[in-house]
């Protein structure tokens, strides 16, 4: 599915990604962990197009898409979120919701003027694309509702719906948990297992250990941008680096 | 030659009053993030202060600087507590358009008391200096000199005590100063006063080689602008080197190109070097 | 009984009412000058609906708006006085004029971010000011351009009357008011909120910013351009001081005051705080002692202006009814969310 090589991102003098290898398997849930500064926003950002590596390669279904720009990976079915997403507060959440199939439309400036039969059509595409992730996401409910006035859960929740409606093949999450209580933590991994349950590739940041080994397939730990381990969550769970890395490093993903 | 040397001073001159400017306006966007449009109408109302001091109160030039230079330091903390600080989690235009709303009502307010008209204020430094053939005024040596000494008084002040110390911690990382226990607010009001008090100490030395009048702070606000976008936003030394270069550019410019389109010098080098660098000619990476 | 209000202006009917209080204006007005201070008052809110796409929809603050305006007067204002050319053609040169001018200064400065956006743009208006100010031999500097031509009319019409020029102005905003309501519902204009939202969440999206910001540039520019050819048609007579940065600031003052990034907002922004300022005459010369502090209070509290606030509280009136009519909730909700878009 996504097969990172030799994947390598210098800022300045410093490697806040260093050679790392690693191949994402379709229809299952990968995690990333590592202690804080690990590099794994970063590389986030490079397989995304949000950054460009120095060097390595990211293929996609086997298509390079190294030097792609993030629009363009985009277009290619990679969705991610973000730790914080800033919506248009004072609209409603499927309307924030309708650009995110912008990217399967193809209407311009002229289709506007002229309100054309493309346009309309697209535009109702796009409204039921958004209707369609906010059902999957279990939020139909506060569909009318501005973003300003919905919970912090309900927001995280938008922003899966956003990610979806570009129709993806495979959704970057980071850190899809943080700052949510433990039951909500329980829903967010229930609707990561529903993603893959529909044929999505999940990829995912996370700090929450108890749920990363209860819900991922594989982990890879970055430490200093570095891979020092890959494996089943036994697998990594039970690795001295892993164990090193965690001990010497922060203690807030010790959990 | 010595018109060669003279275009030197006078680069020196214009380069010595931007990179003041510019430094208050750097400092401020390193701590807050803020490029204060309003900066150049705290340099008009210092230099109408001087003025005022000097004429209606009839108190000496260096007197008047210092006062104007206390009260632009009052004025910048209540900008900063009034505007800045209640905005500091807004939306990336909202505090562009506040201190746009600031530039407009001192503006507005100095107009009220003073009118639109260009006045003359006088300084104690009429002489001239002739250094064999080569000629000096005295209020331009004094720019220099000033200038020169206010850097190094400020370069002491952040590098040798714990005020400054703080400042550039919080320049540098706002999170890590933060989480090591710096107040920020006391950090932000201080930046303010500094950056308030360093442009009305330039204005009240320019202003005698210049004129006061309402709209003085335009050009000279957006000169800076440039100087610390070619300097990289929050950089000090990147402040008074560009300066520098604007100055160097206008003086040099202004003799040998044209005197007409000498202010267009800096905004058509601002345009030219963002368009092969978007990222400013000494940033290491845009923020 | 607000909400009855409220309710009332929202619906289709009070456009209607709007267009048809615009229509007999020239017939209500007192004096001949009252019609001229609402043309222009016209002429100044194309030119904010212009600014509305790329700061308001957009989020991309351009500092050098009141420059392109000037451009477009001084293009319809050359082309007339000095090349002989009549107002028709000159008009859309001043069009095509901005927008070419506008794609230019758009692929340079939308490279760069915020602050540097906003620093970029307020350069490029000064420079724009400095060339009018400075090129003589193009613009004949201070002096101005004079004897600009007006719109030649058809038949019995004349648009060197004040009135028949208030009807033009009036079917140019009409004409842009109509096609930002279509462009804010669509796709693009979505596209362009997304951009406001974030830069990385749009690429995200598969949103490519350059294109679409600027689209959204040419566009604003655009906008500006025919408001001011229209400007010099009206005023016949222009100077450097219509680059003057003091306009961009006016225009963003009546973009917020009204509500930026809504559809009613510019309109009413502009019209109401020309009038206002007309008929507080001593105010003119001071008006930036109230709009200044304005400004500030209305980033801080009101962000969004009076539609912005306005749209936020019907949305929650809405909504505070909604539960206790279960059976016409959806209906509620939905036609609300018609009510927002159309306005939003």
């Amino acid at each position: 599915m996504l097969k990172v090589e030799h994947l390598t991102k210098m800022f300045g003098g410093l490697a806040a990604v260093n050679d790392v290898s690693v191949e994402f398997e379709a229809g299952k849930i990968n995690a990333i962990i590592g202690p804080n500064g690990a590099g794994k926003s970063t590389f986030f950002n490079l397989i995304s197009g949000m950054h460009q590596p120095t060097s390595g390669r990211i293929l996609l279904d086997g298509a390079d898409v190294t030097q792609m720009p993030s629009d363009q990976v985009a277009r290619l079915g990679v969705g991610r979120t973000f730790q914080t997403t800033n919506l248009f507060e004072q609209a409603t959440v499927v309307d924030n919701l309708i650009v995110g199939h912008r990217l399967r439309t193809k209407s311009g400036l002229w289709d506007v003027l002229i309100n054309s039969k493309r346009l309309q059509r697209e535009e109702k595409a796009a409204r039921d694309k958004a209707m369609e992730a906010l059902d999957f996401v279990g939020l139909t409910h506060v569909a009318g509702q501005f973003i300003a006035d919905i919970t912090q859960e309900e927001r995280k929740r938008v922003a899966f719906a956003l990610a979806l409606a570009t129709d993806p093949k495979i959704v970057l999450l980071d850190e899809p948990a943080a700052g949510v209580n433990p039951e909500e933590t329980e829903g967010f991994a229930a609707l990561m297992r529903k993603m893959v349950d529909n044929g999505l590739t999940v990829c995912l940041i996370e700090h929450k250990m108890d749920m990363i080994m209860s819900l991922a397939d594989k982990i890879m730990v970055l430490d200093h941008g570095e891979k020092i381990a890959e494996g089943t969550p036994e697998e990594v769970r039970n690795n001295p680096v892993v164990i090193e890395a965690y001990l010497g490093g922060e203690d807030d993903v010790a959990a | 030659m010595n018109l060669f040397f003279q275009q030197i001073i006078n680069g020196l001159t214009l380069g010595s009053i931007y990179g003041l400017v510019a430094l208050g306006l750097t400092l401020v966007y390193g701590i807050l993030h803020v490029p204060n449009f309003a900066h150049g109408a705290l340099y008009m109302v210092g230099a109408f202060m001087s003025y005022f001091f000097m004429v209606d109160l009839g108190v000496h030039y260096w007197v008047a600087m210092a006062g104007s230079a206390g009260v632009i330091a009052v004025l910048a903390i209540l900008c900063e507590r009034l505007v800045f600080h209640p905005l500091r989690n807004s939306p990336p235009i909202h505090d562009k358009i506040a201190a746009i709303g600031i530039l407009l009502f001192l503006e507005a307010v100095v107009q009220m008391f003073w009118g639109s008209d260009f006045r003359r204020m006088t300084s104690p430094f009429t002489g001239i200096m002739n250094f064999d053939g080569l000629i000096i005024p005295e209020q331009r040596l004094l720019i220099i000199v000033a200038a020169f000494v206010l850097v190094f008084v400020l370069q002491m002040f952040l590098r040798k005590t714990m005020t400054g110390a703080t400042i550039i911690a919080m320049a540098q990382s706002r999170e890590g100063a933060f989480l090591v226990g710096i107040d920020a607010n006391r950090v932000a009001m201080m930046t303010f006063a500094i950056s308030g008090a360093l442009a009305a100490i330039a204005a009240t030395l320019y202003a005698p080689i210049n004129l006061v009048y309402p709209a003085m702070g335009h050009l000279v606000i957006m000169k800076a602008f440039v100087i610390i976008i070619l300097g990289g936003m929050g950089s000090i030394p990147g402040a008074i080197v560009g300066g520098m270069i604007i100055g160097f550019a206008e003086a040099f410019g202004g003799f040998y190109i044209s005197t007409a389109y000498k202010d267009i010098i800096a905004f058509g080098l601002l345009v030219l070097i963002l368009s092969a660098r978007p990222q400013g000619l000494f940033a290491k990476g845009a923020h | 009984m607000l909400f009855k209000l409220g309710s009332l202006l929202m619906k289709p009917g009070a456009k209607m009412a709007m267009l048809a209080f615009a229509l007999v204006f020239p017939f209500l007005a007192s004096n001949e000058y009252q019609v001229y201070v609402m043309a222009s008052a016209f002429v100044w809110a194309i030119a904010v609906y212009g600014l509305n796409i790329i700061t308001g929809y957009c989020g991309q603050l351009n500092l050098a708006h009141g420059g392109f305006f000037a451009i477009g007067a001084y293009t319809l204002g050359l082309l007339t006085a000095d090349a002989g050319w009549s107002f028709w053609p000159a008009f859309v040169a001043a069009l095509l004029v901005t927008a070419a001018l506008g794609f230019l200064v758009g692929v340079v400065s939308l490279r760069l971010k915020e602050h540097y956006f906003a620093i970029f743009t307020l350069c490029v208006g000064f420079i724009i000011y400095l060339l009018i100010d400075k090129w003589e031999e193009l613009t004949h500097g201070p002096i101005g351009v004079r004897d600009i031509a007006a719109p030649y009319g058809f038949g019995v019409v004349d648009f060197t009357e004040t009135t028949p020029f208030y009807y033009l102005v009036l079917a140019f905003l009409v004409f842009s008011i109509w096609f930002m309501s279509r462009l804010s519902r669509s796709l693009l204009g979505r596209t362009f909120i997304a951009i406001r939202n974030g830069d990385e969440l749009a690429q995200s999206l598969g949103i490519n910013l350059m294109r679409n910001k600027v689209m959204a540039f040419v566009l604003s520019t655009t906008y500006a351009g025919l408001a001011g050819a229209l400007y010099a048609g009206m005023v016949r007579f222009i100077g450097p001081e219509e680059a003057n940065i003091v306009h961009t600031f006016d225009m963003i003052t009546y973009l917020l005051v009204g509500g930026i990034g809504t559809l009613t907002g510019p309109l009413l922004g502009t019209v109401g705080i020309v009038w206002i300022t007309q008929s507080l005459q001593f105010l003119e010369e001071y008006r930036m002692i109230i709009f200044g502090p304005l400004l500030v209070i209305l980033v801080i509290f009101f962000p969004r202006g009076i539609t912005g606030q306005f749209l936020t509280w019907m949305h929650h009136k809405a909504q505070s009814i909604a539960p206790a009519n279960k059976r016409k909730e959806s209906k509620v909700v939905n036609t609300q969310r018609r009510e927002v878009e159309n306005n939003a």
